[in-house]
């Protein structure tokens, strides 16, 4: 084994997206040590990078917010909480200031004011690396996490390996924030590969609990051929079936396409941008949305391509790790969840947070999870070194092997995927197709006990394939025990939304997966109008 | 996937193995960056945006391989299409300073 790298600092942060590069900086400007480990870089790492992002942002009129909040209570189920959102907004205001003083080119309107509503990928997440490393931050590129340490008193650091030397490292911190987003189960969405999951898993092997599971009925179209998820561009598009018969024109929430799929190949063609000053903006607009079926050959305004969609998991989704206070803390102490590896039930409730509710979350979860973190690690009496900690991981992890045979991490992950990705079992959900699909994820477990291949991607990929398949057994289990309809959960049996399920799905453990409810605050204001009627 | 590493161009400063997200290139002792593990491509094409001298090139597909050649890609003057319209590079406007995207949002009505 190639030799440790060990360190001890005060906070410890795991993911580079936007959430980590939000926690670290947010950490650091509190004085406290921090080391930001990420699989990737922190630059090109996640969801935002390549793309880029549209922000939840509501000018400060006490109307404006109210009714974006109610609405979002609405739409959500009745499991958001207004108070988050209204500091969501609030927060979200003031990073976004500072990101403009870091740097960032905001265009500006007639009259000179910043328009801060989106955010290139590329352009953010490079200042963000600039803005973390200036705080003192020490980033460690291309440093997968594996495992967690923890003692009785909760998290302590944690381990991983750096995958171009092969080290193994071990950090200790009496503060541990997980901002490695979500889990997309490899499905080549822009930029998605490196969210397999593996944050949750390491968290719930600590004890930590997860929370909305059951909302991650989420995927978005791509041209087939590539990789790029940004349907907004199909706003201007006809969709046709294999004939050339048109099926639909102009959609602006793709829910039409999955039932369209059903029934055979559908194709897009933006042939509603019918003028070349209207391409011409739209080419300009969204340079990563033209360039791959450019690059391809199409002429995406006259000819047909053919859409595939690409399942987003909990990224797109909804759940992820329970918090239980306005520090983004979760049920283990020690450990804070930022971004979309947390559940953001508390702003989305039951609907995605897809594009703007997401990218504002990221900034201010992280900045909420490395403050409260900072202050937690620089009160703290007993030094991390001093503790006496132990590894927590166990699933697909050398230490964890109870077989001769050797985990062969590939195909494991394609019979996951085989049960994850079809539309048929995990978007058209129904009671015996969804158990059917965990049964067979349950058997799978046994495989998770084999011995982990000595090399680097050996010792990652099979962390990466227990991490999804742990998400995608809980978010089946969460799936059948909502036995209703409501936002991005459904199951065919129970097509409407029930009033006495407005709660949440507490999951905890892995092996064996328990399962609670827990109350919201705004369930008493769900109205059904039948009801109402009757009083 | 990323298809091409241009000998003639690549400086040697291994950027794409430093910044690639799902860890597909490996450095050499001697000479230009190997492309060791195409099929964890994911086709986010940041490796081609980062580098510095324009010598890499992602194809679009992200299941197969085109075969495109570094001379196809030359003559079609498809090497660094990707970071000029993304207005990385010397003397270049970054398109985040345009307000396209505002503008796409009001017209898409979402």
């Amino acid at each position: 084994m190639p030799q440790q790298q060990q360190a001890t600092t005060d906070v410890l942060v795991l993911g580079g997206g936007p959430a980590g590069a939000w926690a670290a900086w947010s950490a650091a400007s509190q004085g406290a040590k921090v080391i930001l480990a990420d699989k990737g870089y922190l630059g090109t790492s996640g969801a935002t990078a390549p793309g880029g992002t549209t922000l939840l942002v509501i000018p400060p009129v006490a109307e404006l917010r109210e009714q974006a909040v109610q609405d979002r209570l609405k739409a959500g189920g009745y499991l958001s909480e207004n108070a988050w959102i209204h500091r969501v907004l609030d927060q979200v205001e003031q990073n976004l200031q500072l990101v403009e003083e870091w740097g960032y080119p905001f265009p500006k309107d007639e009259d000179g004011r910043p328009l801060r509503t989106h955010l290139h990928g590329p352009e953010y997440m490079k200042i963000m690396r600039r803005v973390v490393r200036k705080a003192g931050v020490r980033i460690w590129d291309q440093s997968p996490a594996l495992e967690l340490l923890h003692d009785q008193h909760g998290v302590g650091g944690a381990r991983g390996i750096n995958r171009l030397t092969g080290e193994s490292w071990e950090v200790k911190a009496n503060a541990v924030i997980m901002a490695t987003g979500g889990c997309a189960f490899l499905s080549k969405g822009l930029g998605c590969n490196v969210l397999t999951g593996e944050g949750l898993l390491m968290s719930a092997e600590a004890g930590a609990e997860l929370s909305g599971m059951e909302f991650t009925r989420q995927y978005a179209p791509s041209f087939a051929d590539g990789t790029v998820t940004r349907g907004r561009m199909l706003a201007w598009a006809t969709l046709y079936d294999a004939a050339g018969r048109p099926l639909h024109r102009g959609d602006r929430t793709f829910g039409s396409i999955p039932e369209l799929m059903l029934k055979g190949p559908v194709y897009a063609s933006l042939d509603l941008a019918d003028t070349k000053e209207k391409q011409e903006f739209l080419r300009n607009a969204h340079p990563i949305f033209f360039m791959p079926l450019e690059r391809a050959g199409i002429n995406p305004f006259k000819d047909k391509f053919l859409l595939t969609l690409r399942y987003e998991g909990t990224m797109r989704g909804t759940g992820g790790l329970r918090l239980t206070g306005p520090g983004c803390e979760t049920s283990v102490p020690g450990l804070y969840a930022a971004g979309d590896a947390a559940s953001r039930e508390k702003v989305t409730g039951a609907i995605s947070g897809g594009g703007a509710y997401n990218a504002s979350w990221a900034i201010c979860s992280g900045s909420w999870a490395g403050r409260s973190a900072a202050r937690l690690a620089l009160q703290q009496p007993h030094p991390a070194e001093r503790r006496m900690l132990r590894a927590a991981g166990r699933y697909g992890m050398p230490a964890g092997a109870g077989t001769a045979r050797t985990l062969d991490a590939k195909p494991l992950i394609a019979a996951v995927q085989q049960e994850i990705l079809p539309l048929r079992i995990n978007y058209f959900r129904s009671e015996p197709v969804v158990a059917a699909a965990l049964q067979r994820l349950n058997r799978l477990m046994p495989e998770l006990g084999g011995q982990v291949p000595a090399t680097v991607q050996g010792i990652v990929q099979s962390r990466e394939a227990a991490a999804m398949l742990n998400v995608g057994r809980w978010i089946y289990t969460a799936a059948l025990a909502r036995k209703e309809s409501r936002g991005l959960q459904r199951l065919a049996e129970y097509p409407a939304l029930d009033p006495h399920q407005t709660h949440r799905l507490i999951l905890s453990g892995v092996n064996t997966i328990g399962i609670r409810t827990e109350s919201v605050p705004h369930a008493h204001e769900l109205r059904i109008p039948g009801e109402e009627r009757a009083i | 996937m990323i298809e091409v590493i241009s000998a003639d161009r690549c400086i040697e400063c291994n950027q794409c193995v430093s910044v690639c997200p799902t860890n597909v290139f490996d450095r050499a002792d001697n000479g230009i960056p190997v492309i060791a593990r195409q099929s964890d491509c994911q086709t986010c094409f940041m490796c081609e945006l980062y580098c510095p001298v324009d010598a890499l090139y992602v194809a679009p597909d992200s299941e197969g391989i085109t075969g495109i050649t570094e001379a196809e890609l030359e003559e079609q003057g498809l090497l660094g299409g990707y970071r000029e319209k993304v207005g990385w590079g010397k003397g270049r406007q970054p398109v985040a300073s345009h307000d396209f995207m505002v503008k796409l949002a009001a017209r898409a009505g979402f």
